[in-house]
């Protein structure tokens, strides 16, 4: 069951090749609102297999990062490179079936929907069935069914007892907060992806929940091969996965590095703090 | 941590204790959606029985009703209201499962029969154009469904309020169109006549019992066809697009896309309710495809359950039998006025004693009111009821008729009004005292107002039920109770 789904390819169309090849590539990104600037000549690269956290105090312009890689908005000057392809404007559901998945900060669920229809859901694009294929139940329409039941189920085993059999026909809107989350993400399983951006994959959960999504991860890394950006408020869970920490301000990159270099910059103190020597020195 | 535990078996849920607080929840709203008492419990009989079988059986039923003898005007309402069930469940597909608030759809049910009438009589042309059904109904769909596609277009950017306006002006400007646009070939105001019976295989169709049966069939199918299609890759990118654009874009789904396909598959489906309905009708006029024909779907979608094909097909049944066949007849609609408040008073009305003491003192209350009035003035009791049979001879010394009817009539219904708004606003005990001078006054604004005005009565019983109806199951009859996303 579980290697039909592979076969279907995990990976996405170009395979994971070196481990130092590029999957992502912000250039001098910037992004205005009429006259605000949320981002400003931002540079961000990540290359496949990589974890890299995205930090920074509310409003500094993370989620637009998102926003602006996946397509929700277009960027005003500089280009997003995805594979070796420039991204930038095209259409979210474009950039989804190349190979980026998304979750949302705040969920954003089919909550009417089944925990398997959510998941199956996201099989859209990568299926090709016409609706009268589908009516008359054609051998095409019947492969690709099986298939994205096959992909779904294996999205949500990944995740063992907490998306159990016994829940994939019941509504999403009776899943606990935790369990929404965890169904986000394998929501973006399903769509294939090479690189997979992750809004805050801790929030509002418990220290046990929190120490659950640390090692998830990890493991999305491990066993899918995908290429993490993960945006996350919660400091431990940033110090235990990330190979990388980015921290912005103000839509502007202030620091780049590993956790403890980046969390001790003064920069980044002062963007979290303030410029007070007093707390400065209590930080340090 | 149990993540590395095996996946468990997809089949049926695991026994023993394994419920967690999903599950309790989730057992909690299924609970919740049935019906309480006996009602629930058929329900839950119904389940059981699979949707395809509960379709077949029904299907069947409904196709043995003639053989049962419905009568001409009897078999009329049912072919109406078969036009209007096969509308709900295509507008089913827009706005139930979409999400798309389409208030142009009558206009795709009358393209579908100009279009089925200009090529199916004298209309066009100096012999007129005369194709077979089995090429004009698939060509008239096709075209209506790409009017669709366009009048999709602006969904791409409009949702909501919006969307509906546009497409409210566009059902208007249709009824605008067929009665000023080139009255020689669509006939302005005197409509098209004169036209082609549908064949099915070389038989033509020309009796009522011919039109009752196809109507059936094509219901049945297309509910079969779009019963596949809602858990196909389509039906489920449709819900998604209605649950969460954004969302739905991000999984790779393409949003503007699969609107137009909705708005196209719902064009196509009223095009092939028109095409039958001009056939069987023999007439098309622009009257027959204005706003009040759009409500009449609308609340048989709404009180079936949008979002449910057996639903929007049940509900547009109901109201069509209730509107267009009991309440036409002072009879008929007397009993169904006297039924539902009698049923309404029973369900709702507890304990027992309260029900009891209500009833008596509107019963004592009636011929008090009835002694004192005759003892007043004769003129206060001169006129008859408008009730025949025996609810007529059973309400005769109870309801008192006035000479000039129609005047005390419209007062009173302005004081039932008043009434029923202070008997929602009260308390227990007020609205016990309150019912029965409520009551007495609805019967008398029946027998003297309501029951001789039907067109009235008929527009304000559907306002009430649906009023009923989303006070006390908001998701509709066959609908699933749906949560709100708050963003």
């Amino acid at each position: 069951m579980s290697t039909d789904a592979n076969e279907a390819g995990m990976a996405g169309p170009e395979g994971s090749g070196a481990g130092g090849e590029s999957v992502l590539q912000l250039q001098s990104l910037s992004l205005s609102f009429g006259g605000l600037r949320a981002l400003s000549e931002l540079d961000l690269q990540l290359r496949d297999r990589e974890i890299v956290s995205l930090i920074g105090p509310n409003g500094a312009g993370k989620t637009s990062v998102f926003n602006v890689i996946t397509g929700v908005y277009e960027p005003s000057a500089g280009d997003v490179v995805f594979a070796g392809k420039s991204i930038a404007g095209l259409t979210p559901h474009n950039i989804a079936r190349m190979g980026v998945a998304r979750t949302f900060q705040s969920l954003r669920l089919f909550l009417n929907m089944s925990v398997m229809e959510n998941v199956m859901a996201a099989t859209y694009g990568h299926t090709k069935a016409m609706p009268w294929e589908s009516v008359l139940r054609l051998p095409r329409a019947r492969r690709e069914e099986r298939e994205s039941r096959a992909l779904a189920t294996d999205v949500l085993s990944f995740f063992g007892q907490r998306l159990a059999g016994y829940r994939w026909d019941q509504p999403a809107y009776s899943l606990s907060y935790a369990n929404r989350r965890r169904l986000e993400i394998a929501r973006a399983l399903a769509t294939r992806p090479r690189l997979l951006l992750l809004d805050e994959p801790a929030a509002g959960m418990n220290p046990t929940e929190t120490h659950e999504v640390t090692e998830l991860i990890s493991r999305l890394r491990d066993e899918r091969g995908v290429a993490i950006l993960v945006i996350e408020h919660d400091m431990h869970v940033v110090a235990s996965c990330s190979d990388r920490v980015v921290a912005l301000d103000h839509g502007v990159k202030i620091a780049e590095g590993s956790f403890d270099a980046v969390a001790s910059h003064p920069a980044v103190v002062e963007a979290y703090l303030g410029r007070d020597p007093e707390a400065l020195s209590d930080a340090g | 941590m149990s993540l590395d535990s095996p996946p468990p078996p997809a089949g049926p849920p695991p026994a023993g204790p394994q419920v967690g607080a999903d599950e309790w929840v989730a057992r909690q709203a299924r609970r919740r959606e049935y019906l309480p008492s006996w009602l629930g419990h058929a329900q839950r009989q119904a389940e059981r029985v699979g949707w395809w079988p509960r379709l077949a059986l029904v299907g069947l039923a409904a196709a043995a009703l003639p053989l049962i003898g419905l009568g001409g005007f009897q078999l009329q309402v049912g072919i109406d209201a078969l036009v209007i069930a096969l509308l709900a469940v295509g507008l089913n597909i827009t706005v139930g499962w979409t999400g798309l608030l389409d208030l142009g759809y009558v206009a795709f049910f009358g393209c579908g029969a100009y279009g089925f009438a200009l090529v199916s009589s004298g209309q066009v042309g100096a012999n007129g154009i005369h194709l077979p059904s089995y090429l004009s109904i698939p060509l008239v769909m096709l075209a209506t469904a790409a009017l669709g596609v366009l009048v999709g277009l602006p969904s791409r950017r409009l949702v909501g309020d919006y969307l509906a306006i546009i497409t409210l002006f566009f059902g208007e400007a249709f009824v605008e169109f067929t009665n000023n646009v080139a009255p020689a070939t669509l006939g302005g105001p005197n409509g098209i006549v004169g036209i082609d019976p549908i064949s099915v295989f070389g038989y033509q169709i020309t009796s009522n019992t011919g039109y009752y049966l196809l109507l059936v069939i094509v219901l049945v199918v297309t509910m079969a066809v779009l019963r596949l299609l809602e858990f196909s890759r389509t039906g489920r990118a449709w819900r998604a697009v209605r649950e969460d654009p954004l969302a739905a874009g991000s999984m790779t789904i393409p949003v503007d896309r699969v609107k137009l396909m909705a708005f196209a598959f719902g064009a196509a489906v009223a095009a092939l309710a028109g095409t039958i309905f001009a056939a069987q009708q023999i007439s098309v006029f622009p009257t027959d495809f204005d706003t009040p024909i759009l409500i009449l779907i609308y609340a048989g979608l709404i009180l079936g359950g949008a979002g449910s094909i057996a639903g929007a097909a049940t509900g547009a049944l109901l109201i069509m039998v209730i509107y267009d066949g009991l309440l036409r007849s002072p009879t008929d609609s007397g009993y169904l006025f006297y039924g539902l408040i009698l049923l309404t008073l029973l369900v709702k009305l507890r304990p027992w004693r309260r029900l009891g003491l209500v009833l008596a003192a509107t019963v004592a209350l009636g011929f008090a009111v009835h002694a004192i009035a005759t003892a007043i003035s004769a003129r206060a009791v001169a006129g008859s009821l408008s009730s025949t049979g025996w609810i007529g001879s059973a309400l005769h010394d109870w309801v008192i008729v006035p000479a000039n009817a129609t005047v005390a009539g419209n007062w009173g219904f302005v004081a039932l009004v008043c009434l029923l708004i202070a008997l929602v606003q009260a308390g227990s005990r007020t609205r016990t005292i309150l019912l029965p001078p409520t009551l007495y006054l609805a019967a008398f604004v029946w027998e003297t107002r309501l029951s001789v005005e039907p067109a009235v009565t008929r527009q304000l019983m559907i306002g009430a039920i649906l009023i009923v109806m989303m006070n006390a199951r908001p998701q509709g009859l066959l609908g699933q109770r749906r949560v709100e996303a708050i963003t």
